[in-house]
C-alpha cells in the first residue's frame, strides 16, 4: 500500500471518528436538556399496555421486555407463514408463466405484472381498510359452513381441544414418522444395493392407517372441537384470527409471490433446452429427468435470490405499523417509544433485531453456496 | 450424367397443426389434463372479469358532489370521490393559484427527461448535466418559492403525487453519488475504508426502511446540535437516500465487477492515476451496464416512498387515505376506490419502468454480442 | 433381408407453417452405419432428432425395432432406453460427477444396483480413454474429453442405435479426431449408427452409406465410394464442392 493510500485511510477514519464523536456530544446534550433518560433499564418497567395478539402469556404488568418478545414472536409468526404461502404461490405462478398452456401462462404474467408493480403499503391498507374493515359486524358475519365466521372483527375459526387418551395418537404419530424414515432407508439402500425401486407410498399409508386405528381402538377419538358462537358482539370459543394478521399476511404472500414467481421462471429457463433432451434421450421419464436433472439444477440459480425475497418478506413485514398489527416495529419501536421516549435505544434494539436475522440468513446462504458451487463452471 | 434436383414443393400443414384449431389444440387442449386447466382457467377468468367490469363500470356512480352519489343499493366504484379530490391527490395543499409552478417544474423534468432516456437522442453529458445541476435548484426554487416574488410554500401543504415524486427522485438521484463512493469503496484496496463501506452497505440493506425513517424522523433531531433542524420532508429525504444508496452501491458494484480486468490494465498502461481510471474508463462502462440495474431500484424506490405516510408525509397514498376521513365523502365504497385509483397511479409508473428497464437490458445484451 | 431397425416411410414435419421434412423414406439396418451430411437448414439434424421423437412429426410413419413411434407410443422411454444420442453440445448434467453422469440412467432406468452401474459406467469410460476422469465435473474436462464422455454415457445404456447429432461442430479442431477415433472404433465394433455430420472423411472411413438431404428432403444417397467419387446430382456436386 502507498503511503498516499494510508494518509488517505488515517484522514478517513479521523473523520468519521470525528464526526461520530460530534454527533454523541450532541445526543448526550440534547438528552441532557430534554431530561430523556438513557440506558436499558426501561426493559424492566411495566408496559402498561394491551397487546391483541399474543403468543405467549402477557398481560398489561408485564415489562417492556416482554412487550419486545411478543413483537418478535408476532413478527417471525407472519413472516414465516408468509413465507410459506409466498412460496407455494409463487412456484405455481412461475411454472405456470412457463406452461404451455396459453391461458395459464397469461394469466400468471397478469398476476405478476399486477402485484409487483403496486406498493406493498397500499396492498396492505386495501386488505385492511379495503376489504377487512368493510366486513359486517359479527352479528350479520359471513357464516361458512356454521362452523367458520368472517367479520370486521377478525375471522373466527373452530379450535381442536384435546382430552385423556390423546397421548396414543401421539405415538401414533410417532410410529409414522419412524416408518417413514426407515422406508425411505430401506428403499435408498436397496434402490444402491439392487436397483430396485422399492414402493414407498402404499406401504407407509398401509402402516399409517393400522397405527391410527390401533389409536383409535385404544383411546377411542378424545378431541373436542371447540366451534366459535356469537355471545353479545363477538364470537367466543374456538380460534380468533385478528383481522390486521390476515390482511397483513395476506399482502405479504401475494405481493413476494409474484417475485419468486420471476425468480423461479428464470431458474428453471436457465437450465438449458439440452439438459432436458439428454435426459430424455436417455430414457428418464419426465418426472426423473425433473428431479433428477433438472430441479437441481435451477435450485442453484433459484435459492440466493429466493433467500433475499424471503428476508425482503421479512423486513416488509415492519409494515404492520401501518395497520397496528403488533410486530415488533408497531408494539417495540412504536407504543414503546412513544410512553418511553428512549429513541436511540429502541430504534437500535430494533435495527440489531432486523441486522442479526440478516446476518444469520446470509452466513447460511453462503455456508450452502459454497457448498453446491458447480464445480469448473465458467 | 447427373441428374438436376428440383426442390419438392412445400405442402401447407396438416389443419390440426395450424390455424386457430391447430393454434388451440396445442396451446390450449394438447393433453386432457390441459383441458381441464383451460376450462378451470377461464371459469375462474371469467368470474374475475365479471366482478371487476360490474364494478368498476355498471355499478359504479360516474357524477355527484358527495358522498349521496355513491349509496345505491348495489353500489360498485364510487368514482365521483376521485374527480372531488383529484387536484389533492396530484399537488395535497399546494395552493391552487400556485400549481402552475407544479406543473411547471413536471414540464422542464419531462422535457429534459425523455431525451436522457431515449439511446437514439445525443447530447446525453450535457442533458446528465442539466438534470442533476441547473434543474434541481430551479424546481428547488419554483416549489418552495420565498423568492423572486414568488409566494412561499412550507412544504407541510406539499403532498400527493408531489411528493411521492419528489421524495423518489432526490432519494435516486442523491444515492447515485454516494453509491458509486460506497461501491468503489466496497472494492478499495484500503482496509478500513472498505471496512467503513461495507459495514454502512450491510446495515442499511439488513433492516426495514420504515425504521431507517423512524430514526431520520425520531433521532436525527437529537443527533443535530441545538436550534439546527430541518422540516420533516428534509428529514425523510436523508434516510430515503442513506437507504437507496447501500442499495444502489450493491448494484454499482455488480457493475463494477463485470468490468474486465484488461480495461484497468489498459488504462494503467497508459499511466492514468487510479481516479483517472475509475472516472475515465470504468465507471462510464460500469454505469451503462447497470442502468436495469439503477431503474430497478428506482421502482423499489418508488413504490417504498409509500412509507412516508408511516412518519406523518402525505405521499399520494397518504393523501388518499387523509381524504377518507371527510365525512361528506363516506361510503362502503370509498376506501376500495381510493385505493384501486392509487394502486392504478402507480402502476402505471412502476410498469412503464420495468419495461424500459427490460428494454435497456435487451439493447445492452445485444450491443455486448 | 433381416428387419430393418429404423423405417421411415413418407416422414412429414412442419414448424408452424415451415415445412421442414418432406416425404422422408428411410431404412436403417442392423449392423449400419449412416452419414447425414447437407447444407444447414435442411431437416439433417430434424430428421433424427425424430427418430428418438425429441421431435414430433406429422404424417407418415417411423417404426424402431418394429414398435411404431408416434402420438400412439404407450412408452417413449422404453424406446428412448434404446437409442442412444450424442448432441453437439455434449449436454452433460454439470452438478453430476463424469461417473456420476453414466451411472445416472442404468441406476434410474435400468434398474441397476449402484455398484454394477459404476462398474459399467467405468468400462465405457476406459472404453472412450478417459478413464481416470471418473470422478471429475464436466466444467473441469476439455470440450473433446466431455464429447466422449457423452458417448460413453450413452453407450452405458447398452442401445441398439446410436445417433450423433454433429457430435464434432463444437469443437476445436485439435480434438476433433479425438472424438472421430472413438466414433470408428464404434463402427469397426459393429454399432448401428446414424450420423449427422460434416466430416467426409469420417464418412468415407466408416459410412456404409451417405446421404446427402436438402431443403427437407433426401436429394440422393449411396455408399461413400460412389457418393464422393460421382455424384449423380448437381445439388449435392456443388455441395460437395463447398465441404471438400
Amino acid at each position: 500500500m502507498s503511503r498516499r493510500d494510508a494518509l488517505l485511510q488515517l484522514v478517513t477514519l479521523a473523520l468519521v471518528v470525528a464526526g461520530i464523536g460530534w454527533l454523541i456530544a450532541n445526543v448526550a446534550d440534547n438528552l441532557d436538556r430534554q431530561n430523556i433518560a438513557s440506558g436499558f433499564g426501561f426493559l424492566n418497567e411495566r408496559a402498561g399496555f394491551g397487546i391483541s395478539q399474543t403468543l405467549i402469556d402477557y398481560d398489561e404488568d408485564d415489562s417492556y421486555r416482554q412487550v419486545l418478545i411478543i413483537g418478535l414472536l408476532n413478527t417471525l409468526l407472519v413472516s414465516v407463514l408468509g413465507i410459506i404461502f409466498a412460496s407455494v404461490l409463487g412456484f405455481l405462478l412461475g411454472v405456470g408463466r412457463l406452461s404451455r398452456n396459453w391461458l395459464i401462462s397469461k394469466i400468471a404474467m397478469v398476476y405478476i405484472e399486477i402485484f409487483r408493480n403496486v406498493p406493498l403499503l397500499l396492498q396492505i391498507m386495501f386488505w385492511y381498510f379495503g376489504v377487512l374493515r368493510n366486513l359486517p359486524s359479527p352479528r350479520q358475519a359471513i357464516n361458512i359452513g356454521d362452523v367458520m365466521f368472517l367479520s370486521n372483527r377478525g375471522f373466527a375459526l373452530p379450535s381442536v381441544s384435546f382430552m385423556d387418551g390423546a397421548g396414543f395418537y401421539g405415538l401414533a404419530l410417532l410410529a409414522i414418522i419412524v416408518t417413514a424414515i426407515g422406508l425411505r432407508r430401506r428403499a435408498r439402500k436397496l434402490f444402491l444395493a439392487t436397483g430396485q425401486i422399492v414402493a414407498f407410498w402404499k406401504p407407509l399409508g398401509i402402516v399409517s392407517l393400522a397405527v391410527l386405528l390401533l389409536a383409535g381402538a385404544v383411546a377411542g377419538l378424545p378431541f373436542a372441537a371447540d366451534i366459535p358462537s356469537l355471545r353479545g358482539f363477538n364470537f367466543r370459543g374456538g380460534m380468533s384470527v385478528i383481522p390486521e394478521f390476515v390482511a397483513l399476511l395476506l399482502a405479504l404472500s401475494l405481493y413476494t409471490a409474484a417475485f419468486i414467481a420471476e425468480i423461479v421462471r428464470a431458474g428453471i429457463m436457465s437450465v438449458y433446452q439440452g439438459q432436458r433432451e439428454a435426459a430424455a434421450a436417455l430414457g428418464l421419464s419426465h418426472n426423473r429427468a425433473l428431479s433428477l436433472v433438472v430441479i437441481p439444477q435451477s435450485l442453484r440459480v433459484i435459492i440466493p435470490p429466493l433467500t433475499s425475497q424471503y428476508l425482503n418478506l421479512t423486513k416488509n413485514s415492519s409494515l404492520a405499523v401501518a395497520i397496528a398489527y403488533p410486530d415488533i416495529v408497531s408494539v417495540f419501536a412504536g407504543t414503546t417509544l412513544t410512553q418511553v421516549g428512549q429513541a436511540i435505544e429502541i430504534i437500535f434494539i430494533t435495527m440489531m433485531v432486523y441486522l442479526l436475522l440478516s446476518l444469520l440468513t446470509s452466513w447460511a446462504m453462503n455456508r450452502y453456496n459454497a457448498r453446491i458451487a458447480l464445480v469448473g463452471q465458467n | 450424367m447427373s441428374a438436376t434436383w428440383q426442390p419438392k414443393p412445400a405442402r401447407p400443414a396438416p389443419t390440426h397443426v395450424v390455424g386457430v384449431w391447430g393454434w388451440m389444440r396445442q396451446n390450449l387442449f394438447a393433453t386432457p389434463g390441459d383441458v381441464l386447466l383451460t376450462i378451470i382457467a377461464a371459469l375462474a377468468l371469467y368470474y374475475t372479469i365479471d366482478v371487476v367490469f360490474h364494478w368498476a363500470i355498471i355499478d359504479a356512480s360516474f357524477s355527484g358532489t358527495d358522498r349521496t352519489a355513491c349509496l345505491k343499493e348495489v353500489q360498485g366504484a364510487c368514482w365521483p370521490f376521485i374527480e372531488a379530490k383529484f387536484g389533492q391527490f396530484i399537488y395535497g395543499r399546494y395552493p391552487e393559484a400556485e400549481r402552475w409552478r407544479v406543473d411547471l417544474v413536471y414540464l422542464i423534468g419531462f422535457v429534459g427527461l425523455v431525451p436522457l432516456l431515449v439511446p437514439q437522442i445525443g447530447w446525453k453529458r450535457a442533458n446528465v448535466i442539466f438534470m442533476l445541476g441547473p434543474f434541481p435548484i430551479f424546481a428547488f426554487l419554483m416549489l418552495t418559492g420565498g423568492a423572486f416574488g414568488l409566494v412561499a410554500v412550507e412544504t407541510t401543504d406539499w403532498g400527493g403525487l408531489l411528493v411521492t415524486l419528489v421524495v423518489a427522485i432526490t432519494g435516486i438521484v442523491a444515492s447515485l453519488p454516494l453509491g458509486i463512493l460506497l461501491a468503489l469503496g466496497r472494492r478499495s484496496e484500503m482496509s478500513i475504508v472498505r471496512s467503513l463501506c461495507i459495514g454502512f452497505i450491510e446495515i442499511f440493506r439488513g433492516v426495514p426502511l420504515i425504521t431507517v425513517l423512524f430514526m431520520a424522523s425520531v433521532m436525527l433531531p437529537l443527533f443535530l446540535p441545538d436550534g439546527v433542524n430541518f422540516d420533516k420532508l428534509m428529514r425523510c429525504l436523508i434516510g430515503v437516500a442513506l437507504f437507496s444508496s447501500a442499495y444502489m452501491a450493491e448494484v454499482i458494484r455488480g457493475g463494477l465487477q463485470a468490468i474486465p480486468k484488461g480495461q484497468y490494465e489498459a488504462a494503467a498502461a497508459l499511466g492514468l492515476g487510479y481516479w483517472r481510471v475509475t472516472g475515465l474508463v470504468v465507471l462510464p462502462q460500469a454505469l451503462k451496464m447497470t442502468i436495469p440495474g439503477i431503474v430497478n431500484t428506482f421502482i423499489g424506490l418508488f413504490k417504498d416512498t409509500t412509507l412516508v405516510l408511516i412518519v406523518g408525509l402525505f405521499d399520494l397514498l397518504g393523501i388518499v387515505q387523509f381524504h377518507f376521513t371527510d365525512a361528506s365523502w363516506a361510503t362502503p365504497e370509498t376506501h376500495i376506490t381510493g385505493y384501486v385509483f392509487a394502486a392504478f397511479v402507480f402502476w402505471v409508473f412502476c410498469f412503464a419502468m420495468s419495461r424500459y428497464s427490460i428494454f435497456m437490458e435487451n439493447r445492452l445484451s445485444t450491443d455486448r454480442d | 433381408m433381416a428387419q430393418p431397425i429404423v423405417q421411415i416411410r413418407q416422414l412429414n414435419k412442419w414448424y408452424g407453417n415451415f415445412h421442414v421434412l418432406r416425404d422422408i423414406d428411410l431404412d436403417v439396418a442392423q449392423g449400419e452405419k449412416i452419414v447425414i451430411c447437407g447444407p444447414s437448414g435442411s431437416g439433417k439434424s430434424t430428421l433424427i432428432r425424430c427418430i428418438n421423437r425429441l421431435e414430433e412429426h406429422q404424417e407418415g410413419t417411423l417404426m424402431f425395432d418394429g414398435e411404431e413411434i408416434g402420438d400412439g407410443t404407450k412408452s417413449l422411454e422404453d424406446v428412448r432406453k434404446n437409442i442412444g444420442m450424442v448432441f453437439q453440445q455434449f449436454n452433460l448434467f454439470p452438478h453430476m460427477t463424469v461417473l456420476e453422469n453414466c451411472a445416472l440412467a442404468p441406476m434410474w432406468v435400468l434398474q441397476m444396483p449402484k455398484a454394477e452401474a459404476e462398474a459399467v459406467a467405468r468400462k465405457f469410460l476406459e472404453r472412450v480413454r478417459i478413464p481416470d476422469q471418473a470422478d471429475k465435473y464436466p466444467g473441469q474436462l476439455s470440450g473433446g474429453q466431455q464429447q466422449r464422455v457423452a458417448i460413453a454415457r450413452a453407450l452405458c445404456m447398452n442401445p441398439k442405435v446410436m445417433l450423433f447429432d454433429e457430435p464434432t461442430s463444437a469443437l476445436d479442431p485439435e480434438m476433433i479426431k479425438e472424438v472421430l477415433d472413438v466414433m470408428v472404433e464404434l463402427g469397426d465394433e459393429g454399432m448401428t449408427m446414424v450420423c449427422v455430420t460434416h466430416e467426409m472423411g469420417f464418412a468415407r472411413q466408416v459410412a456404409d452409406r451417405v446421404i446427402f438431404m436438402d431443403a427437407g428432403e433426401i436429394v440422393e444417397q449411396n455408399n461413400p465410394e460412389a457418393f464422393f467419387a460421382n455424384p449423380q446430382n448437381e445439388r449435392t456436386k456443388l455441395f460437395l464442392s463447398q465441404v471438400l
